[in-house]
């Protein structure tokens, strides 16, 4: 029995996403790449984890404890927040280029959620540069994208129930999400990862896993 | 003498009820208001006008509101950082609980507990990891199945101690000692 079968799940009944409600009032929904992911991480015997949102007690648990991972936070939303406020957000590709210390090759797992929404071109190549760079052969990546442009200026904290459940968990922001992101558009800007997995969920967003290729990146 | 004798008097027969005890605030004594440290219960309380630079040994819980620049090593004990605690320092505990701010590694052998508003820039390792909603939180977080608490390497430059053991409190202050924190050396940090 593997461990992903020993961690307690909510089974989602049908395929389709579900949208619901968590006791506390946010957001819940399904996620079919979330499960994938995490059979990428279970499958090292020390996965090691980078997490570009902002941090989560219960993630952090989730896959310290659970699932045995070495977690490293880099919140970018904190440092994009800050760059916004300061009005330097020109020199922002610039800060991502120099902004992880993570050895080249030394990450099992990226969890980017939906960072590239709010970032200018340059930044989000600047940043999908970073992450190839950091991750390892056969390590994966999940991304979420908008399909829908969103009027609110918000960022979304994304707290991991189980394997197949995501609640959603917004606080302001002053940075906007920039303009939304074509298919093709995503696969250019990861050019040096394949997608394995793409799921259109019933909340307008778009997860996409990629898994860098084996031959390198 | 006379005064004292009628405020303890009972009044038409009504028990006199205990005078009203404040708890003193964390950092301050309430007999020696410039005493920074004290030894009550079993834990003893570095004031927030302390500045501690080098290493601080002890093996008993120690609650810190002041400033520590170094190593603090409190192998089978709580280590509390207060609201008002701001620490530079390579960290070792039995257990952390951090309500202020850490610059630096920090290793506990049970668990690390960063409170709504605490702050920790450096890396956790340690089985248990709890971090409250409001905390901030850089680094990275290695939960170690190992059983034995891990051993501390002393940071090169750290000439001298201060050490704090049961029933002395006293703290030794001492040239400062740079810690090496992965953290110090992110860019943006």
């Amino acid at each position: 029995m593997g461990l992903l079968d020993r961690l307690v799940a909510r089974k989602a009944e049908s395929g389709s996403p579900v949208v619901g409600a968590s006791a506390g009032g946010e957001p819940v929904f399904s996620t079919k790449a979330l499960r994938k992911f995490l059979a990428v991480l279970t499958a090292r015997e020390s996965p090691v984890l980078l997490d570009l949102g902002a941090v989560v007690g219960s993630n952090v648990s989730f896959f310290g404890e659970q699932l045995g991972c070495k977690i490293f936070v880099e919140n970018l939303y904190a440092d994009l927040e800050r760059h916004t406020r300061d009005q330097t957000l020109d020199a922002f590709p610039e800060f991502l280029k120099t902004r992880f210390a993570v050895e080249s090759a030394a990450v099992d797992g990226i969890l980017c959620w939906d960072i590239v929404d709010y970032l200018d071109r340059r930044s989000a190549l600047a940043l999908t540069e970073q992450l190839v760079r950091m991750l390892r052969p056969e390590g994966a990546l999940l991304g979420f994208f908008g399909t829908a442009p969103a009027r609110d200026t918000f960022y979304t904290k994304y707290v991991v129930v189980d394997e197949v459940n995501l609640k959603h968990r917004a606080y302001p922001a002053a940075c906007r999400r920039q303009s939304i992101l074509l298919n093709r558009d995503i696969i250019r800007l990861f050019s040096s990862l394949r997608v394995t997995e793409s799921f259109l969920l019933q909340n307008n967003l778009r997860e996409i896993l990629f898994r860098k290729p084996a031959w390198g990146g | 003498m006379w005064k004292r004798d009628e405020a303890v008097r009972p009044v038409s027969g009504q028990p006199v009820a205990p005078p009203p005890q404040t708890p003193a605030p964390i950092g301050a004594s309430s007999n020696h208001p410039g005493t920074n440290q004290k030894v009550e219960n079993d834990i003893v309380n570095i004031g927030k006008s302390v500045v501690i630079k080098g290493e601080l040994n002890g093996s008993e819980d120690l609650t810190i509101e002041g400033q520590v620049e170094g190593t603090i090593q409190l192998r089978d004990h709580v280590l509390t950082i207060g609201p008002n605690g701001r620490i530079k320092a390579q960290v070792f505990a039995k257990s952390v609980i951090v309500l202020g701010q850490v610059a630096g590694n920090v290793t506990a052998s049970e668990k690390v507990d960063i409170r709504d508003n605490g702050s920790v820039d450096g890396d956790i390792v340690s089985p248990r990891v709890a971090i409250a909603e409001g905390a901030h939180f850089r680094g990275s977080v290695d939960m170690q199945r190992k059983g034995a608490p891990a051993q501390p390497q002393k940071p090169a430059g750290t000439s001298a101690t201060a050490s704090v053991a049961p029933g002395n409190a006293a703290a030794t202050q001492t040239p400062a000692a740079q810690p090496s924190t992965p953290a110090a050396h992110r860019a943006g940090a």
